[in-house]
């Protein structure tokens, strides 16, 4: 009894213990940690510093309010090759992000669907998901790019193939859509004298729809009542734009591209580039999805249906009630990282030339100044804020479903 | 109650057995409750039906009815022309003429045997670390191979790898010496100092006389801008699988530590390996590397890559292994802990192989992300099969042929992710050891 709880005699501070004491020995890791780290960015940057002044060179982004001099086949903001080379970088994020959303709408229909589908009990369906889920995600993404754009470009129809009076193609959608080898034209909305107030109705109406989903939420559980919200709220969504698209003297027209000459114009250009890019991720990152999808569904015991039948909700209620709530914990963050692979994916724009941040900040911009390394940085620095951005952006949606746990 | 005599009729025999009705035996029944349970099902069946056939009939006679004999697209056609009187038909010659090619790119043809030697001795050293049947004895094939693949597929005197090979072996002998005597971290650092003593300073000088005196084993050098084709492919993917999985572990170690430092270089590291895509670390190997270097130094581009695919994929490998570790209940640590286990000892034999079980899926995963993302290389001149491709189609013969190769190149990577999956599944069933 004595013995086990004597001290040791207190010999002081020795310097074993700075390895054998527990106490110690963290503190000693985290120095050596420390030192190693600061021992090899000062290797690298001392490098660099000697690398660039035998070059000549300096680190200096004044480059970016040079005068660009090269053109963007593709952009969101107005922009000439007389602008400088950060509207050249601004231009190719807002392609890369263009990309990004596109992708991850179009990816998520298509993964809902597949992961559905492959859970359904027609054994056909079942099938063909399968073939298309595995067949996706066992390729690169790389070759599925070139794929799409080896299909856009080859085998569909040249613009000279619509003229003539018997032309061997013929557009879509009631002479609206004209899909080509140059490119997909859809018809473009002509914003006229007063659009404005139609857009801010539909904006009203948004804001409508989401006062209404409070109001009828609170009315529900005040006295219990349901109101038809679904048809409520397409009303509110519809109704407003509509009369005042009417009363304002239907001030949005369309563009319909037409045939001129050898090719076509008016309308909205989608070009193949884009096209295949976007078509090619979202058929890849949707075969992700849907595995994610199939999984999440699974995870719900088949006892929670079961449950919410045997409390008499319908199976409509019972989808939306009891299993999708539980499914969407499981299945939103994996549906995070798709959509940062996604996004991250878009950089592949290069293999078609799509001209997104990569092809306009890491590529002409880079060859044209010369600028190896503050491109190479800035461009990661975006990459890595936007891809921050969308994962907390995600991370704040899966806090607010995830469990309530006491 | 009830009284059998006041019932007009009651059955006194058994009726005999009778076959269950058509529609609910066999196949019948089979097509009853699988295509046509419902109309939406018979809709669903009926769609799937075009869908398939649709694809069917546009492929099968392509695929079947393509030539095989043909030096250029040109001839393809006039012999598709003459057979079936129009071209709708594939042009697999493409494959049969180049087909070295693609598997080699532009390694040196007399020496395919060396390729295919390294490609055999693969397999043989991944059969012990994949299937636990094989002989333990071939672990030290799987340890030697490294070295053999580096000799083999590059060439030179056998010396050099062989130095390297020792370097390692010094440092294991001087692992174990120390081990005996001092604590893990002291031989830890007693094996690299060996181990890097002997790289540095005697190992050199060692490999210049050996290369004097006995000059054997010498194999023509081949260019690292030789190598392309399949060949590339493999030699950076499982590079890159088999040191991503160290680097990750560990990494994932340093991010669920409560040393702090540790902790935060670790997050650094991984969250900016994960925010940035691939093409961006391949682009600043190959442009910017020289930057970070003492000036003078020159590196192999091979290298480079499989340094940066390496980094790429261990981050996404760290977050994977975290998840594993992350999912062990907390009374495994705690159990490790009460057995007075230090942290090595915790980590190597109570918390790893379980956390290693939970996360295989994603660990796989992460590798066949990696062996598809090698086709990246293409972007910084380095010749893959998707590379070739388009250098293919660049020669004039071969101007316009699509199809045959992308079939190709994705059967090939289908075969080898398909293949990886259905393993990470068998290895899955394999070890679930709880109760069902």
């Amino acid at each position: 009894m004595t013995t086990a709880t004597n001290t040791p005699e207190d010999q002081g501070f020795r310097l074993s213990q700075l390895i054998y004491d527990t106490r110690y020995r963290s503190i000693t890791i985290q120095v050596i940690a420390m030192l190693a780290f600061m021992l090899i960015a000062a290797f690298l940057i001392r490098n660099t510093i000697i690398n660039l002044s035998a070059l000549g060179k300096d680190i200096d982004f004044g480059f970016l309010f040079n005068r660009a001099a090269y053109d963007i086949n593709q952009q969101i903001i107005p922009y000439t090759s007389d602008d400088p080379h950060w509207r050249a970088t601004l231009v190719g994020l807002l392609n890369t992000l263009l990309i990004a959303v596109l992708g991850c709408i179009l990816a998520t229909i298509i993964g809902v669907i597949a992961g559905v589908l492959r859970l359904s009990k027609n054994w056909l369906t079942a099938r063909i998901m399968t073939f298309y889920v595995e067949s996706f995600r066992n390729i690169p993404v790389l070759l599925w790019i070139l794929a799409f754009m080896a299909v856009l470009s080859e085998a569909l129809p040249a613009p000279r193939a619509f003229r003539g009076d018997d032309p061997a193609a013929s557009m879509w959608l009631w002479d609206s859509v004209a899909v080509t080898n140059r490119g997909t034209y859809i018809p473009a909305p002509v914003w006229g004298d007063g659009s404005v107030f139609v857009v801010i109705t539909f904006l009203l109406s948004l804001l409508g729809i989401w006062a209404f989903g409070k109001f009828s939420q609170r009315r529900f559980e005040a006295t219990g009542q349901i109101l038809p919200n679904f048809w409520i709220k397409l009303a509110i969504f519809f109704v407003p734009s509509i009369l005042v698209y009417f009363v304002m003297g239907r001030p949005i027209t369309l563009s319909y591209p037409e045939l001129k000459g050898f090719n076509f114009g008016g309308g909205l250009h989608m070009r193949n580039s884009m096209l295949a890019l976007w078509l090619a991720l979202s058929f890849y990152t949707g075969s992700f999805i849907a595995e994610i999808v199939r999984s999440g569904i699974l995870a719900i015991s088949k006892g929670q249906t079961e449950a919410a039948f045997a409390l008499g909700l319908r199976p409509s209620r019972t989808m939306n009630l009891v299993i999708l709530p539980q499914a969407l914990r499981v299945i939103i963050p994996p549906l995070i990282s798709q959509y940062l692979n996604l996004t991250k994916n878009s950089s592949l724009a290069l293999a078609v030339g799509y001209m997104d941040l990569r092809s306009t900040l890491g590529g002409t911009t880079l060859n044209t100044t010369g600028r190896e390394l503050e491109c190479m940085l800035l461009m990661m620095a975006i990459y890595l804020v936007v891809s921050l951005l969308i994962s907390s952006g995600m991370n704040v949606y899966n806090k607010s479903v995830r469990l309530k746990e006491r | 109650m009830s009284n059998t005599n006041s019932l007009s009729y009651v059955r006194k025999e058994m009726l005999e057995q009778q076959p269950a009705p058509r529609s609910q035996v066999g196949f019948t029944r089979w097509v009853r409750e699988n295509l046509f349970s419902g109309w939406f099902n018979s809709i669903l069946t009926i769609v799937s039906i075009f869908v398939i056939y649709k694809i069917l009939a546009g492929t099968l006679p392509w695929l079947f009815g393509g030539v095989w004999d043909a030096t250029s697209l040109d001839q393809c056609r006039t012999i598709l022309n003459e057979r079936f009187g129009n071209t709708h038909y594939a042009c697999w010659a493409v494959l049969t003429e180049r087909w070295n090619q693609l598997l080699y790119g532009f390694y040196p043809e007399s020496q395919y045997w060396r390729a295919n030697l390294a490609f055999v001795l693969m397999l043989a050293s991944l059969a012990p670390v994949l299937f636990d049947k094989v002989p333990r004895k071939m672990l030290y094939l799987t340890m030697a191979f490294p070295f053999l693949m580096v000799w083999l597929v590059w060439g030179g005197p056998i010396w050099g790898v062989t130095s390297v090979a020792v370097g390692f072996l010094l440092g294991g002998v001087a692992f174990k010496v120390v081990d005996r005597y001092g604590s893990m971290a002291l031989s830890a650092i007693a094996a690299v100092a060996v181990a890097v003593i002997w790289w540095l300073f005697i190992g050199p000088s060692v490999v210049e006389g050996l290369n004097a005196v006995a000059p054997i084993g010498h194999l023509e050098e081949v260019q690292s801008r030789d190598l392309g084709g399949f060949m590339i492919c493999v030699i950076i993917g499982i590079s890159g699988i088999a040191l991503s999985l160290p680097i990750g572990i560990v990494l994932a170690l340093g991010r669920q530590s409560d040393l702090f430092i540790v902790k935060t270089i670790c997050v650094g590291f991984i969250e900016f390996i994960r925010g940035v895509p691939l093409i961006t670390l391949l682009f600043t190997a190959s442009l910017l590397l020289n930057y970070f270097l003492p000036p003078g130094t020159t590196f192999d581009l091979t290298l480079r890559v499989i340094i940066m695919v390496t980094l790429f994929s261990s981050a996404y490998m760290a977050e994977v292994i975290r998840g594993g570790l992350a999912a062990l209940p907390k009374g495994q640590y705690e159990a490790a802990d009460a057995l007075g286990l230090d942290y090595w000892k915790a980590q190597r034999l109570i918390i790893m192989p379980q956390a290693l079980k939970i996360s295989i899926p994603g660990i796989v995963n992460t590798f066949i992300g990696l062996f598809k993302d090698t086709t990246l290389v293409m972007f910084i001149g380095i010749y893959d099969m998707l590379g070739l491709s388009n250098a293919i189609r660049a020669n004039a013969a071969w101007n316009g042929i699509y199809w045959e190769l992308f079939i190709f190149i994705g059967g090939v990577f289908w075969i080898c992710c398909f293949a990886m999956s259905q393993y990470s599944q068998w290895l899955e069933r394999k070890l679930r050891t709880d109760h069902r």
